[in-house]
């Protein structure tokens, strides 16, 4: 499906084909091929206005395992322009003397369900899980996003720039996930990732047996399995029957295409390497399983989601280059997490494969560097040896990675977004805060400044308005 | 009770007291930073004697220490165990969807309101989440029903994390919750939910020094078991604990109190309860909370901020931290984020040692060091209240516990593991 054509000649051969057929005697022109407009709900993100910021005098983890204990970073034109142990200030440049405070790059929390589940947590909200069918891959995260969630303005008071928010784990296949920047505005497609690729959730275990145990199933683990796969061989067929619609199109006939299937779009999007997998799976056993699922139908998992026995089997994690996203020390809450220890993230980045840090709570996700402290400490007592620097890929670059947007943001290189925080002290600390943070190098909080502080449509003209949250 | 009873009673007691006097050894923790949490304060290089379970003195110096195991403390902070403030500890292994859990309970004939319901029989010292508890600090709990879906939560008990006979106080308090939840469970509102409530005290208060037997004529809303559990709460014997967030609602309980002057009160949650600290000072109403609590999870809790905890305590309301059960260990994260929040650091500490026992009435033995008290202390690698120090150290009655759990063995199983090779899973 790479043919290039552009949208508007798209959208007008549709309705060519609609009207046209049979109104002319004459021979029509060949038509081009039908084309599924890939990006029906597109980003019209627009950073905040910035202007060119100078850090100085600060300790700086980049994100990819570098530290300078005294530096200075410059953002301008929304993009980190230097970062180094001594940068000259470009005239007009706001200069900020981080008086031995430190910079990271922004968080990301690749598992948020901000705005899905957003507060208050009433059934009224309550739009993260579709539970008519086990496998929902035609339904979108980014349609059930409500930006007033006042989760978003407390999750950047703790440093997180952007996040990935998912479907819920109810289903085999919860449906597309979503990357935004932590700016809300009035519709969720003012908060889109520009050029992030989509997410698909899907669930292992004990959710999804428990869910549709009594509807119909599946109501085992086995039969879990048999569902992911079932809906890969549906996706592989729809697949080749666009991909031999556009074969034969090519080839001169006049074929019928396909009629689209909004769920096996999706699924094929995974197949295409369009979409990145996101699998909730706590189980050592039931992510070797989906291991082979996916060399099965040749897809790649971005990242196994809580993942409190990935310490189990690091190596094939590794070796599969399939992250896993972690809390520090959640767990026993059920079967499938009665397994979770402390020293899950350090054992997994020890054996070199990709660890992350998330948070799948809207209070976890004001602290995620805490998450990270204890993960950092609790794997350096048993000799793991892994310092700041490379700790801080748990936070940003590694999410970076598994939802694609690494090129852009994740790490403090130049060119990259200025997604930046500035810590009061080392963020390894419990009083550690983020002072300033930077999205697309805008100011887009600042501690300092109760005036500045972010009050969402809900919270107005309600107790606590405009408070210290 | 018969003579066979009072003997075996008697030998029953002896044994116990034979077996923790075996154990018990003396020690002196020496060279720590010592958080006493009692009158003596904050000592640095401080001698702390430990004998026969209990603590014996705390001096600013080093004594002669002939006849002690000496625990070197140089460079570290010593404080009083962790006291779990609001836990379910002992009463559940996993709660969903895998089998029993005495941490719940439906509604049955023996109570209608959820008074009688009694933790103390449940509680099982042998629960994984007692040593990966205890190996972080957590001494004590404070452990009771989760959800009765009732008036109240029933009867909940003190506990120590070490040993086979964990309960240190049975029936030590009652809980009950006055916020939408609870209303949602009593009549869906909060006409319906305080009526409720005033007529089960009546009904304690009525039974109180009553002789009831089967026989008795008997038309309470409550059962005869929960109206006589009640009368320790109506007699002040034992605190009410009140789960409650609103402003408003905060008032009602404040006023509450004024009805029943008896009755010793405590707030759960009390998510806004900064907008009434000065009320709840002068009340002298304490607060349990779990600080990092920041969003409006429902409207009665619109005024929800990570300042709660300091701004009570600035007010002068006695406020204690830790409400969790698997991962109360956390508590002092939770501590820590209310100091980084404006509560004062020794009052974080407070909240999570001596502040919990004065609320639960169990100062006499818990929460500080102190002499005379449970020698229950932890040694931690530095400031407890940083989500990078750990305990290094825990000792409980006196008794130095073995600091490897499930968990402990689960990590250092993996960690030795020749990865891809098929190896025996045999004990370590």
């Amino acid at each position: 499906m790479n043919t290039s054509v552009n949208k508007k000649a798209l959208a007008l051969s549709v309705l060519g084909g609609l009207f046209l057929v049979g109104c002319s005697d004459d021979k029509p022109e060949k038509t081009p091929p039908i084309q599924i407009d890939k990006n029906p709900f597109p980003s019209t993100y627009q950073p905040m206005t910035s202007s060119p910021t100078l850090i100085t005098n600060v300790t700086i983890l980049d994100g990819v395992g570098g530290m300078i204990q005294s530096g200075s970073v410059l953002m301008s034109d929304g993009k980190i322009q230097a970062i180094g142990e001594s940068i000259e200030a470009p005239e007009g440049a706001t200069i900020i003397d981080g008086n031995g405070q430190w910079v990271t790059p922004g968080i990301i929390d690749v598992h948020s369900h901000l705005g899905v589940y957003a507060t208050p947590d009433t059934a009224s909200h309550s739009d993260g899980n579709e539970m008519t069918n086990p496998v929902t891959a035609q339904v979108w995260a980014e349609h059930s996003i409500w930006p007033q969630d006042a989760g978003f303005s407390r999750a950047l008071a703790g440093g997180v720039t952007s996040m990935q928010i998912l479907p819920g784990s109810a289903n085999l296949v919860g449906g597309r996930a979503v990357t935004v920047k932590n700016v809300p505005n009035r519709v969720v497609q003012d908060m889109k990732f520009p050029g992030a690729p989509y997410g698909m959730k899907m669930a292992c275990g004990e959710n999804p047996k428990r869910v549709y145990g009594q509807k119909g199933g599946p109501g085992t683990r086995m039969g879990n399995v048999a569902g992911y796969r079932q809906a890969w061989a549906d996706a592989q067929d729809y697949k080749q029957k666009w991909d031999r619609y556009y074969k034969d199109h090519e080839a001169g006939k006049d074929p019928n295409a396909p009629k689209r299937d909004l769920k096996l779009e999706t699924l094929a999007g995974v197949l295409d390497g369009e979409i990145i997998v996101h699998m909730h799976c706590y189980r050592a056993d039931d992510m070797g399983t989906m291991l082979d699922v996916m060399k099965e139908f040749d897809y790649q998992i971005g990242s196994f989601h809580h993942a409190v026995e990935s310490y189990k089997i690091a190596d094939k994690l590794a070796e599969n280059n399939v992250c896993s996203s972690m809390w520090a020390d959640w767990w026993g809450f059920k079967m499938e997490a009665y397994d979770g220890i402390k020293e899950n993230i350090p054992m997994v980045h020890a054996a070199g494969a990709c660890a992350i840090v998330h948070s799948d709570s809207d209070q976890g996700i004001q602290r995620l560097n805490q998450e990270a402290a204890k993960a950092w400490a609790d794997g350096n007592r048993v000799g793991l040896n892994i310092s700041q620097a490379d700790a801080w890929q748990w936070l940003s670059a590694n999410p970076a990675k598994s939802l694609g947007i690494f090129e852009q943001t994740g790490s403090l290189e130049v060119g990259k977004n200025a997604d930046v925080v500035l810590w009061s002290a080392d963020p390894f600390s419990t009083y550690a805060k983020a002072v300033n943070v930077y999205i697309d190098g805008a100011l887009a909080y600042d501690r300092t400044d109760p005036q500045s502080w972010p009050v969402s449509d809900f919270e107005l003209g309600q107790p606590g308005e405009g408070d210290s949250k | 009770m018969n003579t066979f009873g009072r003997i075996l009673t008697k030998t029953l007691l002896m044994s116990v007291v034979a077996t923790s006097a075996a154990f018990a050894e003396n020690i002196a923790i020496v060279g720590a930073r010592v958080h006493t949490m009692s009158s003596q304060g904050s000592i640095d290089n401080a001698t702390v004697l430990i004998r026969d379970g209990k603590i014996q003195r705390v001096l600013n110096e080093t004594p002669a220490l002939a006849g002690y195991r000496v625990i070197d403390g140089k460079g570290k902070v010593v404080t009083p165990g962790l006291m779990g403030a609001y836990t379910s500890l002992g009463l559940v292994e996993v709660g969903f969807s895998a089998g029993t859990v005495d941490a719940r309970t439906i509604a049955s004939g023996i109570s209608t309101t959820g008074a009688a319901l009694d933790v103390s029989y449940g509680v099982n010292p042998h629960s994984s989440l007692i040593p990966i508890s205890r190996s972080e600090g957590v001494t004590s709990a404070a452990t009771a029903l989760q959800n009765t879906d009732q008036l109240f939560q029933g009867q909940g008990a003190i506990i120590t994390l070490h040993g086979n006979t964990p309960v240190l106080r049975s029936a030590a308090f009652i809980a009950t919750g006055v916020d939408n939840g609870s209303a949602d469970d009593i009549g869906e509102s909060r006409a319906a939910l305080w009526v409720t409530l005033e007529k089960a005290l009546v009904e304690a208060i009525y039974i109180d020094g009553k002789s009831i037997t089967p026989q008795s004529e008997w038309h309470g809303a409550s059962t005869v078991e929960d109206a006589i559990a009640l009368s320790a709460v109506v007699k002040g014997e034992v605190p009410l604990m009140i789960e409650v967030h609103r402003e408003s609602d905060i008032r009602q309980v404040i006023a509450f109190k004024q009805r029943h002057e008896g009755i010793n009160v405590v707030l759960l949650r009390a998510t806004e309860g900064w907008k009434v600290a000065k009320e709840l000072a002068a009340a002298n109403i304490p607060v349990i909370l779990n600080p990092e609590s920041n969003l409006p999870y429902e409207f009665d809790q619109l005024a929800a901020t990570l300042e709660n905890a300091g701004r009570l305590h600035d007010a002068g309301v006695l406020v204690a931290i830790g409400m969790n059960t698997h991962n109360i260990r956390l508590a002092k994260q939770h501590a820590g984020n209310a100091v980084s929040h404006g509560l004062d650091w020794e009052a974080g500490l407070a909240a999570l040692t001596i502040n919990p026992a004065r609320i639960y009435a169990v100062d006499d033995m818990l929460g500080s060091i102190e002499a005379g008290k449970r020698a229950d202390i932890v040694v931690w690698s530095g400031d407890p209240l940083e989500v990078t120090e750990t305990a290094e150290i825990v000792l409980i009655g006196g008794e130095q516990v073995d600091m490897t759990s499930r968990q402990s063995k689960l990590r250092d199983r993996y960690l030795q593991k020749a990865q891809g090779k098929t190896v025996h899973y045999v004990r370590p």
